[in-house]
């Protein structure tokens, strides 16, 4: 079959709702995209621990610590999920730990933010997960199987992260004034970096749709993020708590609300590695893969010990 | 085919002069430790299912990071590994040839066979 013939039984397949498996021919760029968003995404589980872990050793109760630390260690297996999602496309998990770990490989920027208060714990949980489980959702169809398969094992864990994040916040609000305002506060902070998750708006982005087009994503940054506002306008009122939004406002003609505009130049800048915590998030990560090598060649060496006592017993 | 996809998507940041790595060679120089399938029987009676991969320096520490990985919420009563390298696998591009003449044998079936009505606790 000609490239031409195979990019368009691969097309059909796609639109067929056939999912793609790694062993099916695909077009290189099917390939490399999906390699470069799985190790994206699964990079971003890794250096989200960072923000989260700052508060395991001072969260105010023991329910509250354990409740932390579990939530981090989801966040390392839905890492390890994604990593071995993106092995089938032809990379090695060491790779795109050295890629990580050289800046060389990017994650999301929502990370790069400081986690200053304990209501940031709740902030985070609430605003930053609930804006990664709307992608997520939508990528548990997507067309790639090992991707939409880790997505579905992620999805099942993940509610648990947004609702602990609100009902923390909750207890919050209604604590004593000063809890009020740390509440108030960390929603304030996190408010506009959530809604930068979800990336340039669309009239932004000049090129093909073709990520649409193999049904890698199935929704726009614009319409996920629309759906995220809508959403977080009700449930912010069950907290009494306020957006830090002066242009957010219903539209009865769109069925939508209608919100400020983003900061985009501080959006690039901290894609671009500027943000408040882009070089400590990196040197975290470089340490602790650094100060992990002794580990990793000793659990090698005693393996290969091991082996060659069994065959000197065969023997 | 050579599309670069620049489109910035939620999730998906371009990066300069590249889709993503392809590339398995290590430059540190230290070695890999090896890949594992899991398979995981999620409760008595039932068949283990594949659940994931994982990197483990031997089989023990591959049971033992499964547990951790795949077992969180109580997804399982049973593990096996199997390192990658051992599994084979049909081909893809073989499955008309492969799997095509069973789909004329429609005989196999039960609903392949008209029976009357009356026919009872059949």
């Amino acid at each position: 079959m000609s490239v031409i013939d195979l990019e368009k039984a691969f097309q059909d397949k796609i639109d067929a709702e056939i999912k793609i498996e790694p062993k099916d021919w695909m077009p290189e760029a099917y390939r490399k995209t999906n390699l470069r968003q799985i190790s994206q995404h699964a990079h971003s589980e890794i250096v989200g621990m960072l923000p989260e872990g700052n508060w395991i050793s001072r969260a105010p109760s023991l329910k509250r610590k354990a409740i932390l630390i579990a939530k981090v260690q989801d966040e390392a297996g839905h890492g390890l999920y994604l990593y071995s999602a993106a092995e089938t496309l032809g990379t090695s998990r060491d790779q795109m730990v050295e890629d990580l770990n050289s800046g060389k490989a990017k994650y999301s920027s929502i990370f790069n933010y400081p986690t200053l208060t304990w209501a940031d714990m709740g902030a985070v949980g609430w605003l930053v997960d609930g804006a990664a489980i709307l992608n997520q959702v939508m990528l548990c169809r997507t067309s790639y199987g090992p991707y939409a398969r880790a997505m579905v094992r992620i999805c099942k864990e993940e509610s648990f992260h947004q609702r602990q994040g609100f009902e923390s916040l909750l207890v919050l609000s209604k604590g004593t004034q000063a809890q009020r305002d740390m509440c108030q506060d960390a929603i304030n902070r996190w408010w506009w970096p959530s809604l930068m998750m979800f990336g340039p708006k669309d009239s932004e982005s000049t090129n093909s749709d073709q990520s649409i087009k193999w049904k890698i994503k199935r929704k726009t940054n614009d319409e996920l993020r629309q759906q995220f506002v809508d959403m977080i306008v009700e449930q912010v009122k069950l907290l009494g708590m306020t957006l830090p939004d002066p242009n957010l406002k219903w539209n009865e003609e769109r069925k939508h609300y209608d919100f400020g505009e983003i900061n985009w130049e501080e959006f690039w800048n901290v894609v671009k590695g500027n943000g408040p915590c882009n070089k400590q998030r990196l040197a975290a990560r470089n340490k602790a893969h650094d100060e992990g090598a002794w580990v990793r060649a000793a659990a090698l060496a005693y393996a290969e010990k091991r082996k060659n006592r069994l065959k000197t017993k065969a023997a | 085919m050579n599309i670069q996809i620049k489109k910035f998507y939620y999730g998906d940041i371009p990066e300069e002069n590249t889709g993503g790595t392809g590339n398995t060679e290590k430059s540190s120089g230290e070695l890999s430790w090896p890949l594992w399938e899991v398979f995981i029987r999620s409760k008595q009676g039932l068949d283990h299912k594949h659940a994931g991969s994982l990197r483990a320096a031997d089989a023990q520490m591959a049971v033992e990071n499964a547990r951790d990985v795949y077992t969180r919420r109580q997804e399982g009563v049973s593990i096996w590994v199997v390192e990658s390298k051992h599994v084979h696998a049909s081909n893809p591009d073989d499955a008309e040839m492969f799997y095509e003449p069973a789909s004329d044998k429609i005989y196999r079936h039960p609903t392949f066979y008209d029976l009357p009505d009356e026919l009872k606790h059949m």
